[in-house]
């Protein structure tokens, strides 16, 4: 073969060209009908269109499948329980309008709407509840969070999940196609509040099975019954957006007519977008809070999840030094905490000084806040923590211990963990603290084996209620993995959960009582809550923030007109 | 040629085959499960969950479903986009990474040569020694820095270009510039050197002697020599390219394939890790076949397949 003299040269100049030529024809075509309508002209009628970036894809709309934030969002805007979480985690109607609770609070009955429909047309009863609970807990649908919300609370749902028992022995049945009847394990205060979480939502049988495999892999394959339906999604998708659905029983209620979405991971990426008016909500990374504090539009919206140390008292079978009550408390409280979420985290996260976190949920009686009422159980207290150093030495019978802290590989976690490393090496002379940053699968594999000392760790809750956080740590708990037993503790989880768990009061009262108990031996040390920075456009009203489920509920969204300075 | 071409594929095919299965294996050594809410579920209710999707079958005997699905074309589905074919997530988000790695090598490539040219037609001068800088500076800076510079400068500062998203062809400008400087840099340090030792030559002397002007002398006899060394490097680079940058991709929020690659590892996606290492592993084959092909025409003394000198 020859080669003509210049060829190759001449094709790439040519491609060159093309390439050019075809990143400038699009440059004047700027007109995207999508923009918000940002307060020009200022007229009464408003645009009701809000446009907003997203973390990350939405992995998956498959209500039995969600475990993740963007799911449970997404779910949550455009799907509908038995009841919703409104303004301060406050229950109102939803496909169910009521319910009464049998005396023994073991039988839930349920009476749902007769107007809900779906975006099919078909009405939503109580059948498709029914199938959507038994899907969630059915060993072949994989679901995760399925068992790990239903078992213990429904009937059966442990047995029919290991495969013991047909999914029809579910403690769930429709009495008529309005009336739907729910079974407990044991009497659960807080099944209101689960209704509305996604797990909970139901499934149209028909539509669901005629979709096969394909069932909610794209919008094509979702039938909905909430406030709005999705539009271009699939689960590879990058933008989407949520409209309007005018089947929905309450949609005289919604005002927003649409919201857009579009992945952007990187924070400073999203923070440009946001000053240039594309979109109107952003959140802001702890580098970034230092630069945009003064922002008009800066909002820290507050959160209930708590990071603390995980004190693993046995480690291969043996005894770990942690299993030493006062060496526990003296590197709870060698700590600095406040300088920690002050100069690391940055991002208007609070100190922790018990596991319940700030604003969560309150004491029934009182009506005060749980944090407020047990009080600051650990804080920093670097002379304390000597004191404590001194005597576990002496208990030891050593004058050095050697320690592992693991903890996660991300720039931020990597700078945790210094920080933890040098706090307690300082405050504490004679403990030395080896560091140990993986990913997150690996760290969470080393804690299924309990393979560590000392675990920077953190919980977020799954529904409205103190037991979230506190069953966590009863002795061989799911979650515990790090041989923490004691037996007064146990007792009083188990009593709220049994005993007293038609009476709140007393029942808030063994919480309050046991979560001292778990400070007091300084199972796990509380570090911080954390808090989220965003920058928020004063056009957007009425999207709600909520501590579980769904981070934030478009229901009752609007776009209002904004004076011009 | 045609037995040439039969043999390189058998050895190509052998290669993936080879790939698949050290991956398959080093994959399984991943510690943790592809499970999401791993932390919320005792042992016994993951194992169910695993039981599903045959993740607690002997590694032996996934590995060669696995493979015999492979043979079938059967990428198996996602763990993390919730049973979405990998093959899907594959095409929908190789196009726009595949597109930008194009656009940048072909930039990359004509200013990288053009810079290079230059240099040693100037040699030791001036213009050389700007240029020379440009392009260690192009080497020696990461593109996710130029990204950035880029994208404050054009689209936040001077707001001629949008500061991301995709969609529309302006959208690619900034990134494919990001992404060319790589290209760019490496064209013309690489032409750069093999031009001011190729103009030293006989031939060159000759061409002169023989009163060719000046532009034949460089472009016709000069860079066609100067190239070949280019090709070999320039073909793995457009593979890396065109499977997506992660960084770039995350600042410029482009739905590409680049973060795939770590996203499934991350979370212990194994059907997408094989899919994405095995796209890559092809598209790495494929170009280095090319290339040898690619010597043959550039340069008619090399010869392939044996066919005569």
């Amino acid at each position: 073969m020859k080669f003509k003299k210049g060829t190759f040269l001449l094709t790439l100049l040519v491609m060159l060209g093309l390439v050019l030529a075809a990143c400038g024809g699009g440059a004047d075509d700027s007109a995207d009908g999508d923009k918000g309508a940002g307060g020009e002209g200022a007229t009464e009628e408003v645009e009701q269109v809000l446009n907003f970036v997203n973390g990350d894809t939405i992995p998956t709309m498959d209500s039995s499948l969600a475990t993740d934030q963007y799911a449970f969002e997404f779910l949550g805007a455009t799907m509908e329980g038995l009841y919703r979480l409104s303004e301060g985690g406050e229950i109102v109607e939803g496909i169910a309008y009521d319910h009464e609770i049998s005396e023994d609070g073991l039988t839930w009955t349920f009476f749902l709407r007769d107007d809900a429909k779906w975006s099919n047309g078909d009405p939503v009863t109580a059948h498709d509840f029914v199938y959507a609970w038994r899907r969630a807990v059915d060993p072949n649908t994989g679901s995760e969070y399925g068992p790990y919300m239903m078992n213990g609370v429904i009937k059966n749902a442990d047995k029919v999940n290991a495969g013991e028992l047909p999914v029809e022995e579910l403690g769930v049945e429709a009495k008529d196609d309005y009336t739907l009847v729910v079974h407990l394990e044991n009497p659960v205060p807080y099944f209101e509040s689960l209704t509305a979480f996604g797990t909970f939502y139901p499934l149209n049988q028909e539509f669901v099975e005629s979709q096969g495999d394909k069932y909610a892999q794209s919008t094509e394959n979702l039938i909905f019954n909430g406030p709005f339906t999705l539009e271009n999604w699939s689960t590879t998708a990058n933008e989407w957006s949520i409209v309007k659905n005018p089947n929905y029983w309450d949609a005289d209620n919604v005002t927003l007519e649409r919201a857009n979405f579009v992945v952007v991971k990187e924070h400073q990426t999203a923070v440009d977008l946001y000053e240039q008016g594309e979109v109107d909500r952003v959140g802001l990374s702890s580098e970034q809070v230092d630069v945009y504090a003064n922002h008009p539009d800066f909002t820290i919206l507050p959160e209930a999840s708590v990071f603390y140390l995980k004190f693993n008292q046995e480690r291969n079978g043996e005894e770990t030094p942690l299993a030493n009550k006062n060496l526990r408390k003296a590197i709870a409280m060698a700590i600095d905490k406040e300088a920690y979420v002050n100069n690391i985290l940055n991002n208007g996260s609070m100190v922790a000084t018990g596991l319940i976190p700030k604003g969560f949920v309150e004491v029934p009686g009182t009506g005060e806040d749980f944090r407020e009422a047990n009080g600051d159980l650990i804080v920093y207290d670097p002379d304390a923590a000597k004191e404590y150093w001194e005597k576990a030495k002496q208990e030891l019978g050593v004058d050095t211990v050697e320690l592992e802290l693991l903890g996660g590989d991300s720039e931020l976690s990597i700078e945790t963990n210094e920080y933890f490393k040098n706090q307690i090496e300082t405050t504490l002379d004679g403990v030395k603290v080896t560091i140990k940053s993986v990913p997150f699968a690996q760290r969470l594999d080393l804690d299924n084996k309990q393979d560590y000392d000392i675990q920077v760790a953190g919980w977020g809750p799954d529904y409205l209620d103190p037991n979230t956080f506190l069953n966590l740590w009863v002795t061989g708990g799911g979650n515990n993995k790090m041989s923490f037993s004691n037996e007064e503790y146990d007792r009083l989880i188990n009593e709220a959960a049994t005993t007293y768990a038609q009476d709140q009061e007393k029942r808030y009262q063994n919480f309050l009582e046991a979560e001292k108990i778990l400070m007091e031996e300084a199972a796990i040390a509380p570090l911080y809550q954390r808090q989220r920075a965003l920058l928020v456009s004063p056009k957007i009203e009425g999207i709600l923030h909520n501590q579980v489920g769904a981070d934030y509920d478009y229901k009752w969204a609007k776009v209002v007109p904004v004076e011009e300075e | 040629m045609l037995r040439y071409l039969i043999k390189r594929i058998g050895y190509m095919l052998l290669t993936l085959f080879l790939i698949a299965t050290v991956t398959f294996f080093l994959m399984k050594l991943l510690p943790g499960t592809p499970l999401s809410a791993a932390d919320k579920l005792s042992p016994e209710q993951q194992a169910i969950v695993l039981e599903k999707y045959g993740l607690n079958d002997p590694i032996p005997v996934q590995y060669v479903r696995y493979m015999s699905g492979l043979l079938k074309g059967d990428l198996g589905v996602s763990f993390a986009f919730d049973n979405t074919p990998v093959t899907k997530i594959l095409m929908d988000r190789l196009g726009p990474s595949a597109l930008l790695g194009f656009q940048a090598v072909i930039v990359g490539a004509i200013v990288g040569i053009l810079l290079g040219l230059i240099s040693s037609v100037f040699h030791n001068g001036i213009i050389d020694y700007t240029s020379t800088i440009i392009a260690v500076l192009g080497t020696s800076i990461p593109s996710f820095i130029f990204a950035g510079l880029l994208q404050y400068l054009f689209a936040v500062k001077l707001e001629i270009f949008p500061v991301a998203l995709w969609g529309e062809p302006k959208h690619a400008i900034l990134p494919t510039l990001a992404l060319a400087i790589t290209p760019m840099a490496t064209c013309a340090r690489f032409i750069r050197t093999e031009m001011v030792e190729v103009l030293n030559s006989q031939f060159i002397l000759t061409a002169r002697a023989k009163g060719l002007s000046e532009v034949a002398v460089v472009f016709r006899h000069g860079l066609r020599n100067a190239l070949i060394p280019l090709v070999t490097i320039i073909g793995p680079m457009v593979v890396s390219l065109m499977t997506g940058s992660m960084v770039i991709e995350k600042i410029f929020a482009i739905p590409g394939i680049g973060e795939q690659f770590v996203d499934s590892v991350y979370v212990n996606d194994y059907p997408t890790i094989m899919g994405t290492t095995l796209l890559y592993a092809s598209g790495f084959i494929v170009v280095l076949l090319i290339i040898d092909i690619l010597y043959g025409i550039i340069d008619p003394r090399i010869r392939i397949g044996g066919g005569g000198k």
